[in-house]
């Protein structure tokens, strides 16, 4: 099974407020609040890293939580994101400055 | 509770400035009748000055951030403090008349991620609409740009200020919304100049005719529910804060100076000289602003209308106090629902309250 590359992508709002990210989608004005582990996804979507190495490197390192249950977890958590176009999703790494926006 | 209100509760219980309006110019190419400005440039903020300001706002908080004006694509650098906005992951709106938009600006928006256009309509009617903006051919670019807007996917609002040289057009402006697939939202309110002056009052439609727009279902969806009857002010309302202006919104003018709102314009810091976020935390006119409550306000606290009135400070501190009603609302609420408030009838209006502290006592 091959890699998946995530990215922040450009069109959305999104800001650190008390501790939680906040995040509106500017394709249907979707509101999200993310938790500290999906914030540390968020953060980690360069394009760049592969979802299992984040999965594995950061969730793993951090929090108490098996390898599977995290990768399984990380991959709904993408899905739901990229539905409202507020993650892009690739299988191969996703470059250009336009997709994707510094990190808040 | 929704998400939006959650931020927002969360926001104003740690003090975050979640919403801020940012005039970029007040120079304009119309020159609307009802108009508060004073459209000379008397030495706007710079662009690496706006550029700070943001940076600044951005690390303060700020989610919300509307650039208006003026009108903003008079400057040259609009699209470039709009990327240097977008590059902060700020939630924007702009505020135009849009008679510079074309293809390519509309372009340029939807590529940046802005969230929202908001463009002026007086009128569906040309005669009408630049006799009001005092630029013949406003009203067909304005149209044109919401166009050009609509067909790049940008969510559009059409704002219409209702004053009496075009009070009897809103049908037809909302006709023209559903027609160009934009948002409608209307505003019976004319404020005074930011200077003090009164002039532009002499435009504000007379209270029957503000009876009619509040009994109009195109405006109104719930016609009964909102014209009934307030009830009674409770502790929660007594207890509460008039608006969000202060608490988790405020304006910058294109000077630098900073104010609770745009309507409300007392001086609270300027952001050429000091920090936003130590305006922001230390402003003694904030933290007075901060510290009123509905109990604290003189007649309003005694008035019927507490707990439902639109009141609006900013324009309560342009009648001479902060604290006391603003006349604008207090027409409103006896237009909306029949009944006088304490401003007009002060024996009327304070019977419901009256009545509650005696009900709480048996």
């Amino acid at each position: 099974m091959g890699e998946t590359y995530i990215a922040r992508s450009s069109a959305i709002a999104a800001r650190m407020i008390g501790g939680e990210m906040m995040i509106m989608s500017a394709a249907d004005s979707t509101f999200f609040t993310l938790n500290e582990i999906g914030t540390l996804i968020w953060q980690s979507a360069d394009g760049q890293t592969p979802l299992s190495e984040i999965v594995a490197k950061r969730i793993c390192r951090d929090f108490e939580v098996t390898p599977e249950e995290a990768a399984r977890d990380a991959g709904q958590f993408v899905d739901q994101l990229s539905q409202h176009g507020i993650l892009l999703v690739s299988d191969q790494p996703i470059g250009g400055a336009a997709s994707v926006l510094p990190t808040p | 509770m929704s998400l939006l209100s959650e931020m927002n509760e969360k926001a104003l219980a740690l003090g975050i400035p979640l919403s801020v309006h940012l005039d970029l110019t007040y120079r304009c190419n119309e020159r609307c009748i009802h108009c508060y400005l004073d459209h000379a440039d008397h030495g706007e903020m710079s662009t690496a000055e706006i550029e700070d300001v943001l940076t600044q706002l951005a690390e303060a908080g700020v989610f919300f951030l509307t650039f208006s004006g003026g009108e903003v694509l008079l400057r040259r650098d609009f699209f470039h403090l709009v990327e240097h906005a977008r590059r902060r992951l700020f939630n924007l709106k702009i505020k135009t008349n849009g008679v510079m938009i074309g293809d390519n600006e509309a372009r340029r928006l939807r590529q940046l991620g802005v969230e929202q256009v908001q463009l002026s309509v007086y009128s569906h009617r040309p005669e009408v609409h630049d006799a009001i903006t005092k630029l013949p051919g406003s009203l067909q670019r304005t149209v044109e740009a919401i166009r050009c807007l609509r067909s790049h996917g940008l969510k559009v609002t059409i704002a219409n200020v209702l004053m009496t040289a075009n009070s009897f057009d809103n049908d037809g402006v909302i006709a023209l919304a559903n027609q160009l697939g934009a948002s409608y939202t209307v505003d019976p309110t004319v404020t005074p100049k930011i200077d003090g002056s009164l002039s532009p009052l002499a435009l504000r439609i007379p209270g029957h005719e503000l009876h009619n727009v509040f009994r109009n279902p195109q405006l109104v969806p719930n016609v009964g529910e909102f014209c009934a009857a307030p009830p009674p002010p409770d502790k929660d309302v007594m207890e509460g804060y008039p608006c969000s202006a202060g608490h988790t919104a405020c304006y910058i003018s294109p000077y630098g100076d900073v104010f609770p709102c745009v309507q409300f314009p007392l001086p609270t810091g300027n952001v050429r000289r000091q920090k936003f976020l130590d305006i922001w935390r230390h402003s003694p006119q904030l933290a007075e602003v901060r510290a009123i409550r509905t109990k604290d306000l003189v007649t309003c606290s005694i008035c019927a209308h507490a707990g439902t009135c639109t009141r609006c400070p900013g324009l309560a501190y342009m009648e001479g106090n902060m604290r006391g009603p603003s006349t604008a609302d207090c027409e409103k609420s006896l237009q909306r629902t029949g009944i006088p408030g304490a401003n007009m009838s002060p024996g009327m209006a304070a019977i419901p309250h009256i009545l509650v502290q005696i009900q709480a006592r048996a």
